[in-house]
């Protein structure tokens, strides 16, 4: 039996140690803000935070988690107003939106560990998390404007 | 075949095609309905109303509840639009979203028009049901083919609210005005609430089209400004509802082994270490497919399971033998041999103006140049998936659809079950880009959803898609120009091979056809003496399909790339060159290539040279750059709008470039959501970086030789370069945006590298060194 929490809550899982833990999230939890885009940690876009970092949930498995605290889109903010997600509306960022939980969950674990990141630090966090509609211009002014640059 | 062809043709061609049989959407009615046609069914009026002025294509039905019934019922005075009781306006968004934003933009002049306040109207997704024309979803035509509708069916609900206000201050209509979800009554200053006047309006006739007065551009409220996307917040807070979001009770999971060559077959397959993975229920065979492929399913072995998980895992167990076929001999660089030598020789010439060959022998130099650009997948986050529950008394179906329409003769001929009872239900899309069009995963889900008698999910893997997919053709291009003694070009001539999108639904065609050569080819808006246009003959040996700006994103780059060769040949700076070449303003009528000309939407030259002075002013053109830069300029016109692009290229000693700055111009006419245009051209730009940078897509015995996103690369985050988009301010009939962005921006890319390096490179993908 693996024990966790995510987003707060106690969860148990009995099932395959080698599944991914996107897959329990979405499957088991009906968590379906994490999204599936490659299986390899490739893409980002199943990005949540293991512990306060950010993870591509459709690599780690089941097993590996065990013990650990999971946070989701879902539970990023309670009313869903991080200062990212806000900024992220203000900006407009998303287009057909399907990464966006991703973008989001990767730039939030890089503010709680780099309040004032510079290009690079955002470049270097950011790079992991595709986005083929090429929103990237505004997930820069999205971040800098939480991180006090320009927005 | 037409007939076949119109069924199932990709939404541009559907749409050049069911053109030549009625007199379009876009000219659709909205006729006045005497009392006497409305039909008493259960307190519900239906009032026929014809979409097509034809009406050959059927007719829309329209349900509003009778004055009489009270007030307490939602008014529904149009297929698209309902009042509640308290005011709410809803209103259908029947074409689909995938990151465009007509979820938003269409209902957002439908409110403009009715004077809805926005804040009070809630966007629905329409299903998919011919009731509300056309909803292929493709072609950069949403707002080309339903801004007029929409705009006549908001301006008929607020006609009759102003007669509600009328008859309510008994009044005379022309002292009442709708005004942010009020009318009032100028001279006594009175006003009511749509939600006051909506048991009087809903017992009036719906006005006739030509009755409607329209809006002019200073009375718009939204349309032309700056709309958020209706699905923003649930967006950002992970709660928007994609295509594997969608959870039945009782519901398996599937995932399939496809044949790795098209036209494949399973010979034999072993699924015993498949079955022991836990949670897998059954195994599954899928019948072969058959040419034409169409939007069928591909055949292969498909593992049921309890979890989306143990069906990919079990999977990847099945050990199948596979009976390869005829395209198994398909080899990505062999090909290009055989698309060059194509263009090598005389095509068959579908553009032929003055006499090139003449040009030729008089010409003091024949400047003579081959491109290539390799087949590209179109690689959206959300790879294909759908959801289907059969039963014995319907069909219903969730899925991301371009085109929601073509999956109900789909279901109805795999489960058998009438078209009425197939119920088909769009998801937001993940992006599609023309993918999603197509719906092979759809027919997959219904498929095994009637095999085991629950409702299925499929879900594609990232390499399902990257090796399954529909996929931008491969093309080559040898195009010549006849220069004489004073430098002028006299002659122009584009020989061009590929295989056709239309190979999907005749296995027999073999050469491009009139929609994708009009992607810029035929279209070439040159005022040259001599232009002459070849087409040669491959055949397909892949699915090919339609991706976001189609044959434009290579027959742009072809003929913007040997442009700028041009004007190196001749001496001249780019632009002025292209601006030569453009010659003076003139209507080009689309007629004598064959193709249609659309009414509102002419070919202007004088629109292209716009968007092409806008570009060189706010990119800099002809401004001092730093060492190793270098600035390229391209245009196009595509998709009804027109394009042009300046790129700023950065190359460093070691070879290694980037852009760091982009300027696109776009005149698409009246711009609806201008948010979300800016947003469309800024992720063109993203796309068509990536083209350069990465895209391709090449194959191996008939395999695809990429899986993920390690090897069917994409952009990624700090590769952008900074894009700045302006628009051409005009209020004329608005086109496309979604499309005409990407073309440009490919040639401008290489032509800037030229600046900077004098490096030509007339194949797709360059990479990232240079």
């Amino acid at each position: 039996m693996i024990e966790l929490k995510i987003n707060g809550e106690s969860r148990q899982f009995d099932g395959d140690g080698d599944m991914p833990l996107l897959w329990f999230l979405r499957d088991e939890l009906a968590l379906t803000g994490t999204k599936y885009g490659c299986g390899k940690g490739l893409c980002g876009s199943c990005t949540v935070h293991l512990n306060g970092q950010a993870v591509r949930s459709c690599v780690i498995t089941m097993s590996a988690v065990s013990g650990s605290e999971v946070t989701t889109i879902e539970g990023l903010d309670a009313e869903g107003r991080h200062p990212l997600q806000i900024a992220w509306a203000k900006h407009d960022v998303p287009q057909c939106g399907y990464c966006q939980a991703g973008q989001i969950m990767q730039a939030a674990s890089l503010l709680a560990t780099n309040p004032k990141p510079d290009g690079e630090a955002i470049s270097d966090a950011m790079r992991g998390v595709i986005c083929r509609c090429g929103t990237y211009q505004r997930i820069e002014s999205a971040i800098k404007s939480v991180a006090g640059g320009e927005a | 075949m037409s007939g076949h062809i119109q069924n199932l043709a990709p939404p541009f061609a559907r749409k050049a095609l069911a053109a030549e049989l009625s007199r379009g959407v876009d000219q659709a009615v909205v006729r006045n309905v005497s009392r006497r046609d409305f039909l008493k069914a259960g307190g519900v009026l239906v009032v026929g109303v014809s979409l097509y002025a034809g009406g050959a294509a059927g007719t829309v039905a329209r349900a509003a509840t009778s004055g009489d019934s009270g007030q307490s019922d939602p008014w529904t005075p149009d297929v698209y639009v309902t009042v509640e009781a308290d005011g709410t306006v809803r209103i259908i968004s029947h074409r689909c979203e995938m990151g465009q934003g007509i979820k938003t933009s269409l209902p957002a002049v439908v409110a403009d028009e009715m004077e809805a306040d926005w804040e009070r109207v809630v966007v629905e997704q329409a299903t998919g049901d011919k009731k509300y024309g056309d909803q292929s979803t493709g072609g950069s035509l949403s707002v080309i083919t339903f801004y007029q509708r929409m705009r006549e069916a908001g301006a008929s609900v607020r006609a009759m609210f102003e007669q509600a206000g009328a008859q309510h201050w008994e009044a005379d209509v022309a002292d009442c005005r709708a005004e942010n979800h009020r009318v009032v009554h100028g001279p006594s200053g009175k006003s009511a609430d749509f939600a006051e006047l909506v048991h009087i309006a809903s017992a009036l006739s719906v006005p006739a089209a030509d009755q409607l007065k329209l809006k002019t551009p200073e009375q718009y409220r939204y349309i032309g400004k700056e709309l958020r996307g209706v699905d923003l917040e649930d967006i950002v807070q992970g709660k928007a509802v994609y295509g594997a979001d969608v959870r039945l009770p009782g519901m398996k999971y599937a995932a399939i082994a496809r044949p790795p060559v098209v036209l494949g077959k399973v010979k034999s397959f072993n699924a015993d270490k498949a079955k022991a993975v836990a949670g897998v229920e059954r195994v599954v065979e899928l019948p072969a497919a058959q040419a034409p492929v169409a939007y069928k399913s591909l055949g292969g072995v498909a593992v049921i399971a309890n979890n989306s998980w143990a069906a990919l895992k079990a999977r990847d167990l099945l050990e199948i033998e596979w009976d390869n076929g005829t395209n198994a001999d398909y080899n990505s660089e062999a090909f290009k041999e055989e698309l060059l030598n194509a263009v090598r020789q005389p095509g068959e010439a579908v553009r032929d103006e003055g006499d090139f060959d003449a040009a030729a022998a008089d010409a003091d130099k024949v400047l003579e140049a081959e491109y290539y650009a390799p087949h590209l997948n179109h690689m959206m986050m959300e790879p294909p998936v759908a959801t289907a529950s059969v039963t014995a008394e319907g069909c219903e179906i969730w899925a991301p659809t371009q085109d929601p329409q073509s999956l109900i003769p789909m279901a109805a001929e795999v489960t058998g079950l009438p078209p009425e009872k197939i119920r088909v239900n769009m998801t937001l899309c993940g992006g599609a880009f023309g993918r999603k069009g197509k719906g092979d995963y759809v027919d997959e889900a219904v498929r095994l959803s009637k095999e085991v008698g629950a409702p299925v999910r499929v879900q594609w893997s990232r390499e399902d898609e990257v090796r399954h997919g529909y996929y931008h053709t491969v093309s080559a291009q040898h195009l010549a120009a006849a220069l004489d003694d004073k430098g002028q070009v006299t002659g122009w001539r584009h020989r061009l091979a590929y295989p056709t999108i239309f190979s999907i639904f005749n296995p027999e065609a073999t050469s491009p056809q009139t929609l994708e050569l009009g992607l810029g080819a035929l279209t070439l808006p040159y005022a040259i003496d001599s232009i002459r246009l070849e087409k040669g003959g491959v055949p397909a040996k892949v699915r090919i399909g339609w991706l976001r700006s189609v044959c434009a994103i290579f027959q742009s780059f072809g003929i913007n790339v040997f442009t700028d060769e041009i004007a190196r040949a001749r001496g001249k700076d780019p632009l002025e060159n292209l601006l030569e070449l453009l010659g003076p303003d003139r209507t080009i009528d689309l007629t004598s290539f064959g193709m249609e000309n659309k009414e509102g939407h002419p070919f202007e030259t004088g629109r292209l040279r716009g968007v092409i002075e806008l570009a060189a002013e706010k990119g800099g053109w002809g401004r001092e750059l730093p060492a190793g830069h270098g600035l390229g300029i391209a245009a196009q016109y595509s998709f009804d709008s027109y394009a042009a692009s300046v790129v700023e290229v950065a190359v460093s000693e070691d070879g290694r470039w980037s852009v760091p700055r982009v300027v696109m111009t776009v005149d698409c006419g009246q711009v609806v959501n201008l948010d979300r245009a800016v947003a469309q051209q800024e992720g063109a730009a993203i796309m068509g970086l990536g083209f350069v940078r990465h895209g391709r897509i090449t194959a191996k015995d008939g395999r695809i030789e990429q899986g993920n996103f390690n090897n069917a690369r994409v952009m990624r985050y700090g590769e952008h370069p900074k894009t700045e988009v302006h628009f051409v301010q005009n209020h004329l009939a608005p086109s496309g945006i979604g499309e005409p962005g990407v073309p440009p921006f490919a040639p401008a890319l290489a032509n800037a590298i030229f600046a900077a390096t004098g490096k030509r490179f007339r194949e797709l993908p360059i990479g990232s060194k240079v």
